[in-house]
C-alpha cells in the first residue's frame, strides 16, 4: 500500500485528509472520533473573540438537495461560527493535541477588522499547541453581516490586512481560506500572499437559497417563517472549487503557494481530482456529515490502492494535471474526435439521438434499414461530447480521434478567422 | 399407494369416490392466500424505481403497450411527485389503468420491452409505478376528464367489460350520450367475473368502474342482454350508433365421452362465481382437481383452487409449453402455487359413474389416467352469431376504426378477429371505436 503520509506547511499527518472547519470539528467528542476513525487532521470549527458566545438559530440550520432516492447531492447551511465560549475551545483543543500528537490540528478563527483583536487571541490559541491557524474569510452568512467571514474574503486589500496581522501575531503557519463569492480567485488568493500567508484553503460555502417551500410558498427552510441565504456545499460544488484550485495553481503569480482542496470531496476520486489539480492536501465536511467518519476508509484505502496502480507517491499526484489546464484559446482547433457508439453495449434507449437530435447537431440515427439503430453520422458529428455525457451504460460511446496527428496544431490565437491572430 | 406423477390406472380411477366439500381451509388461511399478488409501492419505492426509468426516445415501453401509454412520461410525473399529472398521463389512453396495472401480463408487453432488460436484466417495474399513480386518484375519485360540448347524438354500447365500458367513457368524453346494456348484475365483465381475485383485491373492479361512471353522459341498463331483452336491430334504428363489447360468453366444449359428467364445470363459470362470493370457504374444491388448457383462464383457475384447499391439481394442455397463451410468469406463478402442468396431452374419455373420477388423456406415446374429483374445462369460449355480421373463427370481423360489417356498428374486446382476451386490448378496441364513432358521427 503506498504511504499516505503527508506533509503539509511542515505539519505531519498519517494521511491527506483533514476534516474542514466545520460543524463535525466543533467539539473534543466529535475530533476524538474522528481520530479514532483515521483522519489525518481536523481544522478546528472557527473561533471567535472573547466573551459572549455567538447564538445560533434554533430553527433548522441545514438543508438538502436530493436525488429520488435521498442521496444527498448538494447541501446548505446558516450555522455560525462556534457558539461554546472560547475557554472551553482552548481546553479541548490542547486536550485534543496531546492524546493525538500524530495527528494535524489546526484552528480556524475569524476576528474582527481590528489588530488588537488579532494580537490578543492568537497568541492564548497558538498556546495549545496547535499545528497552524486557518483564517475564516470565506463564511457566506450571518457573520459576513458583522463584516467577517466573506466580507473580508471579498475585498482583498481586507484580506492582506489581517493576514499581515495574523502572521505578525503567530508563530505557526497561517492558512488563509478563500471564498469562492468572488469574480475571480486570482485576486484574493495573491492578496494572501502579499499578506504573507504560508498556504490557501478552498473553496468555502457558495451563497444558496435551497428552493422554496411548496406548501407555504416561502423560502425554504425557514426560522419563524422567516429564512436568510446559507453556504453550499458538497458534491454538487466541487467542480466549481477544483476550477478555483487549479486557477490558483496554474498562474505565475500565484502558483509557489501552497494549496489545501475544499469542496465536495466525498470519495478518493475527489481527492485525486484535487491534488492532481494542485492541492497538496484536501479537506473534508459535507461527506462525513452525511455518511459518518467512516468514509475515511475508502477515501485512505482508494487513494492508496490508484497510487499503487499507478505507480505514483502522493506527492508525484500533486499538481499532475495542472499543466493540462490552459485557457480556451490555446486549444488545438485542428484536432477532431467523433462519438462512436459500440453496437454491442447500446440498450437502444435512444436518449444519444434525441438529445443530439434536438439540441445539438442532428448526428445520431434513430433507424437503420427500418430497425431501430443508433449509429454517429461522422459527418455531422462534432465531437462535443454530450451524447458521451448522457449515455446510461458506461463506455458504450466513446471519441475517438480522427485527425491525424501529424496534423499541425492551430489555436485561435493564431487562426485566420480571429482578426487579433498572433501573426508572427 | 398413488403414484407421485398422478397418473393412474382406468380401474382405480374409477372405483374412487369423488371428495368435493367446501372448508377446506380456515378463513384466515383462504383470506392470506387471496391477498393482493403484488404489494403496492410506498412512496419511497416508487421514487427509486421511477428514477430506474431511462427516459427513452420513441420508447419501447410505450411501443409495446397495446394502448399506447406515454410510460417515460408518466414515470417522470412519478419522479416529481405529480401524481394527478401522472394519472392523467396513464388514464387518458387508458381509462382502465387501475385494473391494467395489475392484470397486465406486463413480463410480455411493456416490461419485456424495457431496455433495463438489456442492461442489466431487471426492467423497470412499470405495472406497480402505473398502480402507484393511479391508485390514489382512483380511490379518492379525483375526476379528470370533462364532457365536450353535448352532440345531441345517443349511441349504445353492448357488453359492461372493459371494451364496453372503455368505448362508453371516451364517447361521453367526446360529447355524446352513451346507453350501457349490460347483460350481468353489475358492470366490468371479466374485470368483476372473470379475473383472477388475487389481482384485484378489495373490489377494485367496483370502484374501477364507480370512478369512470362519475365522469357523467352514461346510462346504464343491467339484466340486459343481447338477443334476449334488446335486439341489435331495434339498437340500430334507435340510436346514432352501436358498440358492441359481448365478449365470448360461451365456453367451448371438449366433445368428449364423458362430459356431462357432475364434476365437470366451466372455469369461467366458477371463478365468476368466486369472484362474487365473500366468504370463499363456502365454495366447493374438489381434493383433486384437473383443469383442461393452456391459457390465463386455466391457469388462474389452477392456482385459485389450490388457494381453496385441493391438494392436487394438475393443469394439463394438448400442445407444447411453446402454444400456451399463459405468460411465463403465468405458467411459473402456477408452478409456484404447487400446480402440475402437464404438455402435450389431450383428452379423450372423462372417466366416472355419475360424478367425474378422473380424466383419460392419449398422448402421442400413448394414454394416461388422471384422477380427479372436479375436472374444469379452460379451452376458450365462443360467440353465438350475430345476424348480418361478418365473422372469422367465430369472432367479429372489423377494421382499423373498430367497424364492423354492419354499417354503423362497431366491435371490440374478446368477441373480434384480433381480440386476444386481453383488459388491455379491449380498452384499446373501445378507445378506438368511440374516435371512429365520434368521426362519423359528427361527418355525417
Amino acid at each position: 500500500m503506498a504511504d499516505l503520509t503527508s506533509t503539509f506547511l511542515g505539519i505531519t499527518s498519517p494521511n491527506p485528509f483533514w476534516l474542514a472547519s466545520a460543524p463535525p470539528t466543533d467539539k473534543a467528542y466529535n475530533v476524538n472520533r474522528a481520530f479514532e476513525a483515521g483522519w489525518g487532521g481536523a481544522v478546528w470549527k472557527t473561533l471567535g473573540e472573547e466573551g459572549p458566545p455567538i447564538v445560533n438559530v434554533s430553527g433548522p440550520r441545514y438543508s438538502a438537495i436530493h436525488s429520488n432516492d435521498r442521496r444527498v447531492i448538494g447541501f446548505n447551511n446558516i450555522e455560525l461560527i462556534t457558539d461554546r465560549p472560547l475557554e472551553t475551545n482552548l481546553k479541548e483543543i490542547r486536550q485534543i493535541k496531546r492524546d493525538w500528537p500524530d495527528r494535524a490540528v489546526v484552528v480556524s478563527v475569524m476576528l474582527p477588522m481590528n489588530e488588537a483583536s488579532w494580537a490578543k487571541h492568537l497568541p492564548m490559541i497558538e498556546d495549545t499547541g496547535a499545528d497552524a491557524f486557518e483564517l475564516n474569510f470565506g463564511c457566506p452568512h450571518g457573520m459576513s453581516e458583522r463584516g467577517m467571514g466573506a466580507a473580508v474574503g471579498q475585498v482583498p486589500e481586507y484580506i492582506q490586512m489581517a493576514t499581515e496581522w495574523a502572521k505578525s501575531a503567530a508563530s505557526i503557519p497561517v492558512i488563509v481560506k478563500l471564498t469562492p463569492n468572488v469574480a475571480s480567485i486570482l485576486p484574493p488568493a495573491r492578496a494572501a500572499m502579499e499578506g504573507g500567508a504560508d498556504a490557501v484553503s478552498l473553496i468555502n460555502t457558495i451563497n444558496s437559497i435551497m428552493r422554496v417551500n411548496y406548501d407555504t410558498l416561502t423560502m425554504y427552510p425557514t426560522t419563524d417563517g422567516m429564512g436568510t441565504h446559507g453556504g453550499y456545499c458538497g458534491e454538487a460544488v466541487k467542480p466549481i472549487a477544483l476550477n478555483m484550485v487549479a486557477e490558483i495553481a496554474r498562474t505565475r503569480e500565484t502558483s509557489s503557494i501552497p494549496i489545501s482542496g475544499i469542496g465536495g470531496v466525498t470519495d478518493w476520486r475527489d481527492a485525486v481530482d484535487f491534488l492532481a489539480l494542485g492541492a497538496s492536501n484536501v479537506q473534508v465536511c459535507t461527506a462525513a456529515m452525511v455518511y459518518g467518519f467512516k468514509i475515511i476508509d475508502d477515501l485512505v484505502d482508494g487513494l492508496s490502492t490508484f497510487l499503487d496502480d499507478k505507480g505514483l507517491e502522493l506527492k508525484d499526484l500533486v499538481g499532475h494535471a495542472v499543466p493540462s489546464v490552459t485557457d480556451w484559446q490555446h486549444l488545438n482547433l485542428n484536432y477532431v474526435e467523433k462519438a462512436v457508439i459500440d453496437q454491442d453495449l447500446c440498450i437502444k434507449c435512444g436518449r444519444c439521438h434525441i438529445v443530439c437530435e434536438e439540441t445539438s447537431h442532428q448526428a445520431i440515427t434513430h433507424t437503420v434499414d427500418g430497425e431501430r439503430h443508433f449509429e454517429v453520422i461522422d459527418d455531422e458529428c462534432v465531437g462535443c461530447n454530450l451524447c458521451v455525457s448522457i449515455c446510461p451504460v458506461d463506455s458504450c460511446i466513446t471519441m475517438k480521434q480522427t485527425s491525424d496527428d501529424t496534423a499541425e496544431k492551430l489555436a485561435w490565437t493564431a487562426h485566420p478567422n480571429n482578426p487579433m491572430r498572433n501573426t508572427d | 399407494m398413488r403414484r407421485t406423477d398422478g397418473r393412474e390406472t382406468v380401474t382405480a380411477v374409477t372405483t374412487q369416490i369423488p371428495d368435493v366439500r367446501d372448508h377446506r381451509l380456515s378463513k384466515d388461511e383462504i383470506e392470506a392466500n387471496f391477498a393482493d399478488l403484488h404489494a403496492p409501492l410506498s412512496r419511497s419505492e416508487a421514487l427509486i424505481e421511477a428514477d430506474r426509468c431511462y427516459f427513452c426516445f420513441d420508447a419501447p415501453c410505450t411501443q409495446a403497450c397495446p394502448t399506447d401509454i406515454d410510460i417515460p412520461g408518466f414515470i417522470q410525473k412519478i419522479r416529481s411527485d405529480n401524481i394527478r399529472g401522472s394519472a392523467q398521463t396513464i388514464l387518458r389512453e387508458n381509462i382502465m389503468g387501475g385494473m391494467c396495472a395489475r392484470v397486465c401480463p406486463t413480463e410480455v408487453l411493456c416490461e419485456e420491452a424495457c431496455v433495463r432488460n438489456t442492461h442489466e436484466e431487471k426492467p423497470v417495474e412499470i405495472g406497480l409505478l402505473q398502480r402507484y399513480a393511479t391508485d390514489p386518484i382512483i380511490e379518492a375519485g379525483t375526476q379528470l376528464f370533462t364532457r365536450a360540448t353535448s352532440s345531441n347524438k345517443r349511441v349504445a354500447v353492448v357488453g359492461g367489460g372493459p371494451a364496453g365500458l372503455s368505448c362508453a367513457h371516451r364517447l361521453t368524453a367526446l360529447g355524446h350520450e352513451v346507453v350501457v346494456f349490460n347483460r350481468d348484475d353489475k358492470l366490468g365483465g371479466l374485470n368483476e367475473y372473470g379475473i383472477a381475485a388475487y389481482k384485484t383485491v378489495n373490489d377494485f373492479a367496483q370502484t374501477e368502474v364507480d370512478y369512470i361512471l362519475a365522469i357523467g353522459g352514461i346510462e346504464v341498463r343491467n339484466h340486459c342482454a343481447l338477443g334476449e331483452d334488446v335486439s341489435l336491430e331495434d339498437l340500430r334504428s334507435e340510436y346514432d350508433a352501436v358498440f358492441l363489447g359481448i365478449g365470448l360468453s360461451k365456453a367451448n366444449d371438449l366433445n368428449i365421452e364423458g362430459e356431462d359428467k357432475e364434476g365437470v364445470l366451466n372455469a369461467i363459470e366458477y371463478i365468476a362465481e368466486l369472484r362474487q362470493t365473500e366468504d370463499k370457504t363456502t365454495l366447493p374444491i374438489g381434493k383433486t382437481v384437473v383443469v383442461i388448457g393452456g391459457g390465463m383462464t386455466a391457469i388462474d383457475m389452477a392456482v385459485q383452487s389450490r388457494l381453496l384447499g385441493a391438494e392436487q391439481v394438475h393443469m394439463v394442455y394438448r400442445r407444447g409449453p411453446e402454444k400456451m397463451t399463459a405468460s411465463a410468469f403465468e405458467q411459473a406463478l402456477a408452478q409456484t402455487s404447487g400446480v402440475t402442468i402437464h404438455h402435450r396431452a389431450p383428452p379423450s374419455r372423462i372417466l366416472g359413474d355419475e360424478f367425474v373420477t378422473g380424466v383419460e388423456f392419449k398422448t402421442d406415446t400413448g394414454e394416461f389416467v388422471l384422477y380427479a374429483d372436479m375436472v374444469f374445462k379452460a379451452i376458450g369460449q365462443h360467440t353465438d352469431g350475430i345476424e348480418g355480421l361478418t365473422l372469422e373463427n367465430g369472432r367479429i370481423v372489423v377494421d382499423d376504426g373498430q367497424m364492423t360489417s354492419l354499417e354503423g356498428v362497431w366491435a371490440g374486446g374478446d368477441c373480434v378477429v384480433g381480440g386476444d382476451d386481453l383488459t388491455v386490448s379491449a380498452v384499446q378496441h373501445g378507445k378506438l371505436a368511440a374516435i371512429d364513432i365520434d368521426r362519423r358521427l359528427r361527418e355525417g
